[in-house]
């Protein structure tokens, strides 16, 4: 069955970044598809590579540039979002003039349009947090 | 119709508007704080049992665990990994998020 994915909370704020991170792993694991995660409000937060969480604790941001890596995932992060709260890549930065981007491997910047099609094209949309 | 709630009951009313919505024959996944609704003797146990009598309620075993709940999930409470909150979206033909 083919899963859209959508995070609505950053990460470190209760646990939906980690829940949905869980959910993803399990469900790949169950030989389902992931057709796109969506990050929205401030799960866009998850998508900057500049967090440096203490060394004993989950790196919520590596770990799911990592899952993308190993499983071709689409982490699409909206632009509207991402832009409210200073979350760009090189793109990004050169349109609005910024001197640097901090978008994570494996993460890309989008339309809410990215959203709407991933309910359509996935059996089940899940969301998580807010 | 699966429902998920993410936010304690003591903390917030998503737990009881969902119960409101959810029809007969449903099921309601406690995830995160959401799992405090599946204790025992407290404020809101004799809803969750009146509800049980229509719904099937499941709540994530990992964070039950986490917040030291092991040994006061009520009966009738049904424990679930990630793995079988996968299947239970996969065996519902929708899912709607309480936040």
């Amino acid at each position: 069955m083919k899963f859209g994915i959508l995070v609505n909370e950053g990460p470190y704020t209760h646990a939906a970044s980690d829940t949905a991170y869980q959910f993803v792993k399990a469900a790949l694991a169950k030989g389902h598809e992931i057709y796109r995660v969506f990050f929205y409000h401030d799960g866009v937060n998850n998508g900057t590579r500049l967090t440096v969480p203490p060394q004993d604790d989950r790196n919520v941001v590596k770990r799911w540039s990592e899952l993308a890596a190993l499983h071709k995932l689409d982490l699409v992060v909206c632009i509207a979002a991402a832009q409210r709260r200073g979350l760009m890549d090189a793109a990004e930065a050169k349109r609005n003039g910024k001197d640097a981007d901090n978008i994570a491997p494996g993460f890309r910047i989008s339309g809410l349009g990215q959203l709407i099609e991933a309910g359509i094209q996935a059996d089940r949309l899940v969301v998580f947090g807010g | 119709m699966l429902h998920t709630v993410n936010k304690s009951p003591f903390e917030d009313r998503t737990f009881e508007t969902c119960l409101k919505f959810a029809q007969e024959g449903s099921t309601i996944l406690l995830i995160e704080d959401g799992v405090y609704a599946a204790a025992k003797d407290t404020a809101v146990a004799m809803q969750v049992q009146h509800a049980l009598k229509r719904v099937a309620i499941f709540a994530l075993r990992p964070d039950i665990d986490a917040r030291g709940m092991q040994n006061r999930v009520m009966d009738g409470v049904r424990l679930v990994d990630f793995e079988g909150f996968v299947d239970l979206v996969t065996a519902h033909r929708a899912v709607q998020s309480w936040f």
